[in-house]
């Protein structure tokens, strides 16, 4: 099934595409099918600056372990302290 | 005549007349060809959908694929262009309808026509084709398992439908299926629907995991039945 599932969040930073950072300002993501991953469906995330992007493509475990991964990340005594 | 044939990315116009590519292929000689619009899945303008385009020219028809994309990202690669549809919210179903009209008017216009003109979709493209079919003159169309078809159109619909579809898909749900075809059957709708067990969603895609050979091997012979039937007249 195409689940069309997709929610934007606004990002401020910067991303790499191989050869130069660019800056970015906003990640879709979306839960349906991969232009790549061997996988029927995938989390897919475009973190995009203009008309450039970054993009990743998981599957669900994947996905929900980086998204504990960053939570976690950002709960830490020491970094908590920072933002 | 050879067994040749020609594909090639061309320009046409699309809704409000908008410049935008598309992947045409055809058999390199013979005339009386009908033709066919090619309606791509989400993930777009792609390898895998070009090799379809290309086997409807191997059987005898003239192909056309626009990138309904294209827009979105000029010149950019599939993934890329398929990725910036969706952050713009995605294809309205009023700029789908144009590009299609205009892809019907080049392969009406092609010097081997035979006049008569079909619409296959996959995926997202399938719920296309039933939008298409419901909406603008075309001779036959094909849903290949597209999920989210507005049932209420049923009564609109203008020609021959064929529909494939994966028993284990959840959108279209074999209720959906059933949904549909109640509706066009009370209708009067000429249709003909196929559920093949063991399958899921995108059972045509070689490339993928949903790949199933069984129904994707009787799902091409339902098509060249159908189109022959419709398109060609044999």
């Amino acid at each position: 099934m195409c689940t069309y599932a997709t929610s934007t969040a606004e990002v401020t930073g910067s991303g790499y595409r191989g050869d130069e950072w660019f800056p970015v300002d906003r990640a879709v993501v979306y839960f349906d099918h991969p232009q790549d991953a061997t996988l029927d469906h995938a989390l897919c995330i475009d973190v995009w600056g203009g008309r450039e992007r970054v993009a990743v493509e998981l599957d669900a475990a994947s996905a929900r372990r980086l998204a504990e991964t960053i939570l976690a990340t950002l709960q830490r005594d020491e970094v908590t302290l920072l933002i | 005549m050879t067994d040749g044939i020609v594909a090639e990315t061309i320009t046409m116009t699309g809704n409000g007349g908008d410049e935008i590519e598309a992947y045409l292929a055809h058999p390199l000689d013979g005339d009386d060809r009908p033709g066919v619009v090619v309606l791509h899945h989400m993930p777009g303008y792609d390898r895998a959908t070009k090799e379809i385009v290309r086997t409807f020219a191997v059987y005898g028809y003239v192909a056309l694929m626009p990138n309904l994309f294209h827009r979105y990202a000029p010149g950019a690669k599939a993934g890329d262009a398929a990725a910036a549809a969706r952050d713009a919210g995605g294809v309205p179903d009023e700029q789908c309808l144009g590009d299609v009209q205009g892809a019907i008017e080049v392969l009406r216009r092609r010097p081997e026509s035979n006049g008569k003109i079909g619409v296959i979709g996959y995926c997202s493209g399938g719920r296309q084709a039933f939008l298409v079919a419901c909406t603008l003159d075309v001779d036959a169309a094909v849903d290949c398992y597209g999920g989210r078809a507005n049932v209420d159109l049923a009564p609109e619909l203008r020609c021959p439908l064929l529909g494939l579809f994966g028993a284990d898909d959840q959108s279209p749900s074999p209720d959906d299926v059933a949904a549909m075809a109640k509706a066009l059957e009370a209708n009067g709708k000429t249709f003909d629907f196929h559920s093949y067990e063991g399958a899921g969603h995108a059972f045509f895609s070689v490339d993928r995991p949903s790949y199933r050979l069984d129904a994707a091997r009787d799902g091409w012979k339902q098509i060249w039945a159908f189109y022959d039937r419709h398109l060609k007249g044999t």
